[in-house]
């Protein structure tokens, strides 16, 4: 069962490392989560997005967001990447297992994977 | 939507957004009902607004005119002879005791009910976008009582931030074995 006393724990490994990590990140990941975003499957997304993230070892360079309606409904769920010095990549029509790839290759890899991209959906 | 958990999660993001610091998050399930209440301390819709907020062309959102969420809920509720209303204090009139009710209900027996869904991942997803506001969760059914406060585990992480992988991990497990016990 899980306890307060585990919580405990985890405050204690972790009060050090947060400040740490403040900032550190230069890589933002953003999912729209307005009600078109959520209805289109946005929430796993996010969920995929945030344990890929972080069982990966990822989250020193990027951090995952939530975001409001961004204006292109019928693409979603949308997943915007926004980093230091470069252009937005818009990834639309995402799902679990696209988000995965777009960990893996792209955060991790530094590739975009421009087929999932809202360029060669148009 | 799919599962009637994504309409909570879609409805609680209007509390986020009416400024709300507390969110109370209610799924009530007896007999062949499943009474959902969304309470928040936000900061309320005046009479004028509340008129027109279950009408799809009143939405607060900027990118388009057209806000589905509480049409979509009352129309899903209604499809199973269920309803939905929304009481609502402005702050303007109500400065102490100011916010927001939502209360849905749905027939679960009805053709047209969709499932209840996955109501953890719901919540997960709420405190990992908005660590700073706090969420109360209440799930009662005939054979379980889930609970979570979020001001609770706070105050257990001391300054440590809601949206930790590891803080949500542990919520996420900590609601899943109440499911199971």
């Amino acid at each position: 069962m899980k306890s307060l006393a585990e919580l405990k724990a985890i405050k204690e490994k972790m009060k050090d490392k947060v400040v740490l990590r403040e900032g550190s990140a230069n890589i933002r990941i953003v999912v729209g989560m307005a009600t078109c975003g959520i209805a289109a499957g946005a929430r796993p997304v996010l969920n995929t997005l945030v344990e890929a993230i972080n069982e990966g070892g990822l989250s020193d360079k990027a951090t995952v967001t939530q975001t409001g309606c961004i204006g292109l409904c019928q693409y979603e769920p949308i997943v915007e990447v926004f980093e230091a010095d470069k252009e937005k990549v818009t990834y639309v029509k995402m799902d679990a297992d696209k988000a995965k790839r777009v960990v893996e290759e792209h955060i991790k890899g530094g590739k975009i994977v421009s087929e999932y991209t809202i360029g060669a959906s148009k | 939507m799919k599962e009637i958990s994504l309409n909570i999660l879609d409805i609680a993001e209007n509390s986020v957004k009416a400024g709300a610091t507390l969110t109370e998050i209610s799924v009530l399930e007896e007999n062949d009902t499943i009474t959902l209440v969304i309470k928040d301390n936000g900061s309320g819709m005046t009479d004028e607004v509340l008129k027109t907020v279950t009408n799809p062309f009143y939405t607060t959102r900027t990118t388009r005119k057209v806000g589905m969420g509480l049409p979509l809920l009352k129309l899903e509720a209604e499809m199973t002879e269920g309803s939905l209303t929304v009481e609502s204090k402005h702050i303007s009139e109500y400065p102490n005791n100011h916010g927001t009710v939502v209360t849905a209900v749905f027939y679960k027996n009805h053709i047209d009910c969709t499932p209840l869904g996955d109501v953890v991942s719901t919540m997960t997803t709420l405190i990992q976008g908005h660590p700073d506001i706090d969420f109360l969760f209440v799930h009662k059914t005939e054979s379980v009582e889930v609970c979570l406060d979020t001001r609770e585990i706070r105050e257990v992480l001391e300054g440590v931030p809601l949206d930790t992988y590891e803080v949500i991990k542990w919520i996420k497990e900590f609601l899943n074995e109440q499911y199971i016990n």
